[in-house]
């Protein structure tokens, strides 16, 4: 798998996209910090949301067999899956009983992750992705860029070119109005179409066994009632306690997903409604194997908001796909790497550790925190290019034995200086691509000390 | 009896930016401090911490202190590094006493100066228009000041510092406190990144008319300058401390 450091180094190749694509995340990040700053109780939300989050978690079993009870009760079929293979093989099995041919799905990055269109469309089963951002990267068989807003990194020209192309919509068309009313009708033929809808989960409750999914177009909403099956496929960890709880998290997902106060549809679903059929599948896929370390836990307290993507400053310059991994940005980098520590090893190293992330989180994952912790365990695991492994060493070495870490100082600031530039600046030189190297003083703080300082 | 304090300048600070070391020296002895500074001294071990060779960072964490134990408080002109010494060190030391007394008595210069003893401004001038960068682990790790995305009160004592001085004026920023793309060993290993952000860093402050660039760490200012100096843009870079001392 290319690394991210490669990826990213392409994504800016094209530096007037990647400042658009930086500004365009920057936006949304702005438009957080506002609606955020509107509620003086936030910090307390965060702080209500990362306990009764890790409350969850620590109680998960016990609480997974709660929500399937009353699941159960109100006469919704729980599957459980341990990992994307068994979580395909539900959905089809589902499927293929209803002799389901065509299906709509409202975004859900569970299905993403566990590949779920290219299984079915194998199997010969239409799926069609309704969220406007998911449906324009599908036609481009592409996946999301983004968790939230899956089509981030496309321009409206080069939408137009493709709807051109896909929906024969009029050549050379940019007006965000125009396409999205193409995109309408498109969609709105396949919802009619459809036998069956399949929704991700925002939130699960224990308490009661229903489940909330949060859309901006109400895509989930018609998938789910114009069909007679809905399936709704859901990580273990997007479980809360009590209904009650759910109020915190309405409120801290869409100001920091997008600003806005409240997602334009959250809708409750407590069993199908008469004459149709509901079914949930729960996944874990390596979650449970999360919750038991202490150190990559709480980023099960992850609600998906992405708003540690729209304020990560390497996410925003160098794109989703630069990840390579469904979720991408922070977050991405420590379940990435949790999923396949060897594909994954340079994620965690795609960080300044500068910590926006760690404060914009509203769950309060210490994520790069947690991101430090990763290196340290790629290193352990022996996925740390030797490269990197031997200068440390080497450099610790010297920074052990005082007398070498002057020699070699004195030495640097005698030669450098020296040097002709082809010397300094060259291939292997990868500081001095697009930065000077400082100007290497005559005398170190210490020498100057011992000259000028001790003496009096 | 005026307290011991022991001066821990980074080694990269020691060797490559020396005025750095003998500004804040100055500005301690100003303020009637005793300093001394430890020859043994050498490397935190950031670096090595930060690309995960923990291995790598036991011994030099022990022995800084070693070295830094006798004074009642340590100095150093650098949030990072302080943050590494007092945010990152416990997985090195059990229940070791002489850490843990180090680890509370360990501070980023300017909020020695202003927490500790009681600075609230300088005396002299300083006519420019003064860019302040906000060093992450700073910000964000030691909570020198307040950053963007938290709701609350904002804070920072030393840009009220700055602000004390006569004929400094702040520059407004547009992104007041994103990260500059430095991040150690990530500005090599993630160079294109790194510069980019570099870029738009600097960028930040030209359109606020910045003409003295300044921050509480010297690394942020090593990689800006470097882009600084590549792209011939006429902005200053200096440390907070050689600001502070221009002004005794």
């Amino acid at each position: 798998m290319p690394s991210h450091p490669q990826l990213a180094a392409e994504f800016i190749q094209d530096k007037d996209r990647a400042h658009w694509h930086d500004q365009s995340l920057w936006f949304v990040r702005s438009k957080r910090d506002k609606a955020a700053q509107q509620l003086p109780e936030w910090e307390l939300l965060r702080e209500q949301a990362s306990q009764i989050k890790q409350h969850t978690v620590s109680r998960l079993p016990d609480l997974l067999e709660e929500f399937e009870r009353n699941a159960t009760a109100r006469g919704v079929h729980v599957h459980w899956a341990r990992n994307a293979t068994e979580h395909n093989e539900i959905v089809h099995g589902i499927l293929k009983k209803h002799n389901v041919s065509r299906v709509v799905k409202s975004k859900s990055m569970l299905t993403e992750e566990c590949h779920l269109n290219p299984y079915l469309e194998r199997h010969g089963i239409e799926i069609i992705d309704t969220d406007l951002g998911e449906r324009i990267v599908q036609m481009q068989n592409m996946p999301p860029s983004h968790i939230v807003m899956p089509a981030i990194h496309i321009k409206k020209e080069e939408i137009g070119e493709l709807f051109h192309e896909k929906l024969g919509t009029e050549k050379g068309a940019t007006d965000p109005q125009y396409l999205t009313e193409a995109a309408r009708q498109h969609l709105r033929q396949k919802f009619i179409q459809a036998e069956a809808g399949i929704t991700g989960v925002n939130f699960a409750i224990a308490e009661t066994g229903g489940f909330v999914v949060c859309t901006n177009e109400g895509n989930a909403d018609l998938g789910t009632s114009l069909n007679k099956l809905h399936i709704a496929c859901m990580g273990i960890e997007k479980l809360i306690p009590r209904a009650g709880d759910l109020s915190v998290f309405l409120r801290l997902l869409a100001r920091s997903a997008t600003g806005q106060p409240i997602t334009t549809y959250s809708s409750h679903f407590h069993g199908p409604a008469p004459g149709q059929e509901m079914h949930i599948v729960l996944l874990d896929n390596g979650r449970s194997e999360i919750s038991g370390s202490d150190e990559f836990r709480r980023s099960l307290n992850c609600i998906r908001c992405a708003a540690c993507m729209n304020t990560c400053p390497v996410y925003r310059r160098s794109g989703g796909y630069s990840y390579s991994n469904t979720v991408p940005g922070p977050i991405g980098s420590i379940l990435g790497p949790a999923r396949d520590p060897k594909a994954n090893s340079t994620l965690p190293f795609a960080c300044s550790l500068c910590g926006s992330c760690t404060d914009v989180c509203p769950v309060k994952i210490d994520l790069h925190h947690q991101l430090l912790t990763w290196r340290k365990e790629i290193r352990v695991k022996g996925f740390l290019p030797f490269s990197k492994r031997l200068s440390m060493k080497m450099m610790s070495w010297m920074m052990q034995v005082p007398r070498l870490y002057k020699l070699g100082g004195k030495m640097a600031r005698w030669i450098v200086p020296k040097l002709p530039r082809f010397l300094l600046y060259n291939r292997l030189n990868d500081w001095g691509k697009q930065r000077e190297l400082p100007e290497f003083p005559k005398q170190s703080f210490r020498e100057w000390m011992k000259q000028n300082h001790d003496k009096q | 009896m005026a307290p011991k304090v022991g001066l821990f300048i980074p080694c990269y600070v020691d060797q490559l930016f020396p005025q750095v070391g003998i500004a804040t020296l100055k500005i301690l002895e100003h303020f009637g401090v005793k300093v001394d500074y430890p020859e043994s001294q050498t490397c935190c071990g950031q670096p090595m911490a930060n690309t995960g060779c923990t291995n790598e960072v036991g011994p030099l964490a022990k022995r800084f202190v070693d070295i830094f134990k006798p004074y009642d408080a340590v100095v150093c002109p650098s949030g990072s590094c302080v943050s590494m010494v007092t945010h990152h060190y416990d997985e090195y030391f059990q229940n070791d006493a002489d850490y843990e007394n180090l680890k509370g008595k360990t501070y980023e210069f300017t909020d020695y100066l202003t927490s500790v003893l009681g600075v609230k401004q300088f005396s002299g001038r300083f006519p420019h228009k003064v860019g302040l960068h906000q060093s992450c682990h700073g910000l964000r790790e030691l909570r020198l000041a307040s950053s963007s995305e938290v709701v609350g009160e904002p804070f920072g004592n030393a840009r009220a510092l700055l602000e004390s001085i006569e004929g400094v004026e702040i520059t407004q920023l547009q992104r007041p406190d994103e990260c500059c793309g430095f991040g150690g060993t990530f500005s090599v290993a993630e160079e294109a990144v790194s510069c980019m952000m570099g870029e738009d860093r600097v960028h930040d402050h030209e359109q606020a008319g910045t003409e003295v660039l300044t921050a509480l760490d010297m690394s942020c200012l090593m990689h800006l300058n470097g882009i600084i100096r590549r792209q011939n843009k006429p902005i200053r870079v200096m440390h907070i401390s050689e600001i502070f001392a221009e002004c005794l």
